[in-house]
């Protein structure tokens, strides 16, 4: 491994080291950060799959760069960007089956685009009109949006303990963060689901940071490794090599299926951006760091195998372009349309038939 | 009163194959107080099951159990026990309807053995209702005699939303011989225990019985003192607590949990609002003290005692 200072960087040779916590055990990869075949890249994708893969990296990045404008230009509240982590969501999420279910943080709009949730109705969250999920979790099979750390990782396995349960054939997955796993909630969802064997999977993103924390002062160990505690296996994987999360989720979704229960895979990937539009990451981060981080960016990876297989080609990589334009312009013009809700709506959905005091202060509000 | 929640876990269990039971030591051992006795043979380690002690891992494999269209009644073993998944009660169990816009909903029953008076050891003895009571999206009902155990109880499991059911440890071998059946009142309605004319005693849980000893030593006197089990304690039943208030014009508040913003300042305010011009004297609360509950040799001290409750309805009998 070599250190930032061991020389010049030049164009298609990594000489930048890689980010601090990835040091440890060597991550699964297919291909290496200048994207080379360094693994078997027959991960069963047909070609339209792989172009498919990298079209959601490029839309969702152009798109989170769309969302820090927005919040820049006061039609979105506090947005946690997620620029870096491309590969670690889209692979992933394109890994599972219809009847999966993923319970997300607040940083998983990449995820979501795969999963065929509307980038509008998700935004709503974000433009402020709504908590949680402003899209149909249980018809689209994705959670809502979760802040309380971890919280979300018992649902999951809930979740999965329910599947079995019914004897589905299907599994639920949690993403998760660095920061996360330091959580009492990420131990007593990890242990139920190693004791009942759930069909689910842990999947983390170690980006490094957990706003200003380093993944070093979170832990002292490596987060993959906690499964063997748990009684499950534990996987990690170069989290900015796409196909190589693809096949780490796939593998551990058979496993589920198979009624093998839980799989923690870490995720080794990297925060480019700010925690949110509300953090200045300048004050804890050399902008060096950010900078290395970036000769390991996972869109340039894929796309460089992808041409050099022949399976895209700079034509089409232009028409995506134009398309994507087109594609996040149209989100962005139905965000910033998007009303505030009736005010009667606060009410509504407090309880399933509201009781007297709240039916009172309705009508306090909205009269009737 | 185990009986009365057996039997109303046993019936809910059969009514609904959607139904699970799970929490520490409630399989195999039937809980710490034998309320879920019996239940993991009859209906099987899968849907009656123990798990880890992890009291937020419950609470929100609960949550995604909801998800997957299951009805959990899990049981905290303890009041104060139950802390560990606040978190998740109150961020997720509580709220997930509204943030799922009423798309899922969270039929969820937690109950847990609750408030003092047994000589329990430390943190055995809380009354945690005013955490949950404030808590928007939760229902709290503390039932005290095995009927209405068995029907709220009941009523609960059967609710779309998230119930806590604050059972009184101190009434758990309480015994009458009503009928167990789940007609009568719902959640949200409280109960006239006793009728009386001078004045209005306000309680639930463990104190009802205590309430109606000082209310038979105040009959004595000649003194004719209504007492009403709140039993719901969200949403509190606000038509009866003024209409008593109108027809008796006096009223005392009767609880264990401490004094300040306990149920008692609930229900004080609502009187207030509801029923100020009938008042013919202060409202008086007779609560658990402002300290943490003590220990087992002091706790006669700190819980409403006969004398208490008596003395506040005679000071406000005589005002």
């Amino acid at each position: 491994m070599l250190s930032a200072s061991d020389g010049e960087r030049s164009r298609g040779a990594c000489v930048a080291s890689e980010p601090e916590h990835w040091r440890g055990a060597q991550p699964q990869r297919v291909l290496s950060p200048e994207g080379a075949a360094v693994g078997d890249t027959d991960v069963g994708l047909e070609p339209d799959d792989l172009r498919a893969m990298l079209r959601y990296m490029v839309l969702a990045r152009r798109l989170d760069r769309e969302c820090i404008a927005l919040q820049r230009q006061g039609e979105l509240t506090v947005y946690p960007g997620f620029e870096g982590q491309e590969a670690a969501q889209v692979g992933s999420a394109m890994a599972l089956g219809a009847d999966d279910f993923v319970f997300p943080t607040f940083r998983e709009l990449a995820a979501a685009l795969v999963r065929g949730v509307d980038p509008v109705q998700y935004l709503a969250y974000h433009r402020g009109t709504w908590h949680g999920g402003p899209y149909d979790s249980a018809a689209t099979r994705f959670g809502p949006i979760c802040i309380p750390v971890a919280t979300q990782i018992a649902h999951a396995v809930g979740y999965a303990m329910g599947l079995a349960l019914d004897e589905t054939r299907a599994c639920s997955l949690a993403y998760f963060g660095d920061g996360s796993a330091s959580e009492g909630d990420f131990h007593e969802a990890a242990n139920l689901a190693g004791v009942f064997a759930a069909p689910v999977i842990l999947f983390c993103q170690n980006n490094g940071w957990a706003i200003s924390v380093p993944t070093s002062s979170q832990t002292a160990g490596e987060i993959w490794k906690r499964a063997e505690g748990y009684g499950f296996p534990g996987v990690r994987v170069d989290g900015n090599d796409v196909l190589a999360v693809y096949r780490a989720t796939r593998d551990a979704a058979a496993r589920a299926y198979s009624g093998e229960g839980p799989t923690l895979i870490e995720a080794l990937t990297y925060r480019i951006g700010a925690h949110s539009t509300a953090d200045d990451a300048g004050r804890y981060r050399d902008d060096d760091e950010v900078t290395r981080a970036q000769m390991f960016d996972p869109i340039t990876r894929f796309r460089t195998w992808l041409l050099a297989e022949g399976h895209v080609d700079d034509a089409l990589l232009d028409s995506w372009q134009a398309e994507i334009e087109d594609q996040v312009l149209a989100i962005r013009e139905a965000v910033i349309v998007q009303p505030a809700p009736g005010v009667e709506s606060m009410f509504d959905h407090a309880y399933a038939d509201p009781p007297p005091a709240i039916a009172e202060q309705r009508r306090e509000v909205v009269g009737g | 009163m185990v009986a009365a929640l057996n039997a109303a876990l046993r019936d809910c269990l059969r009514a609904d194959d959607r139904v699970l039971v799970f929490g520490q030591d409630v399989g195999r051992s039937g809980g710490v107080f034998r309320v879920t006795d019996g239940l993991q043979a009859e209906f099987g380690a899968r849907r009656v099951f123990d798990t880890p002690i992890s009291e937020a891992g419950i609470a929100g494999a609960a949550v995604g159990l909801a998800f997957a269209g299951w009805r959990s009644v899990v049981e905290m073993q303890f009041d104060a026990f139950s802390y560990p998944a606040l978190e998740q009660i109150i961020d997720h169990v509580a709220k997930m309807r509204g943030r799922t816009r009423g798309r899922v909903s969270m039929p969820i029953t937690i109950r847990m053995p609750a408030f003092g008076g047994i000589k329990g050891k430390e943190h055995h003895g809380e009354s945690p209702e005013t955490y949950y009571v404030h808590t928007a999206g939760l229902k709290v009902i503390a039932p005290s005699s095995p009927g209405d155990a068995y029907r709220l109880l009941r009523l609960a499991i059967a609710d779309p939303d998230p119930v806590i059911v604050l059972e009184p440890k101190a009434r758990y071998w309480a015994k009458d011989d009503v009928e167990l059946t789940i007609d009568g009142a719902g959640i949200g309605e409280g109960a006239i225990v006793q009728e009386g004319d001078a004045a209005t005693v306000f309680t639930y849980g463990a104190m009802v019985a205590r309430c109606l000893d000082a209310a038979a030593t105040l009959a004595d006197e000649g003194i004719s003192v209504r007492v009403v089990d709140l039993r719901s304690l969200s949403p509190l039943d606000t038509d009866l607590i003024a209409r008593c208030v109108r027809e008796t014009g006096r009223a005392v508040v009767v609880h264990e949990a401490p004094k300040t913003l306990g149920l008692g300042a609930e229900v004080t305010a609502r009187i207030v609002e509801e029923a100020f011009d009938f008042l013919e004297a202060p409202v008086l609360r007779v609560t658990g003290y402002d300290v943490p509950y003590p220990p087992a040799a002091l706790e006669h001290h700190y819980l409403p005692s006969v004398q208490r409750i008596a003395a506040a309805v005679r000071e406000v009998v005589t005002y």
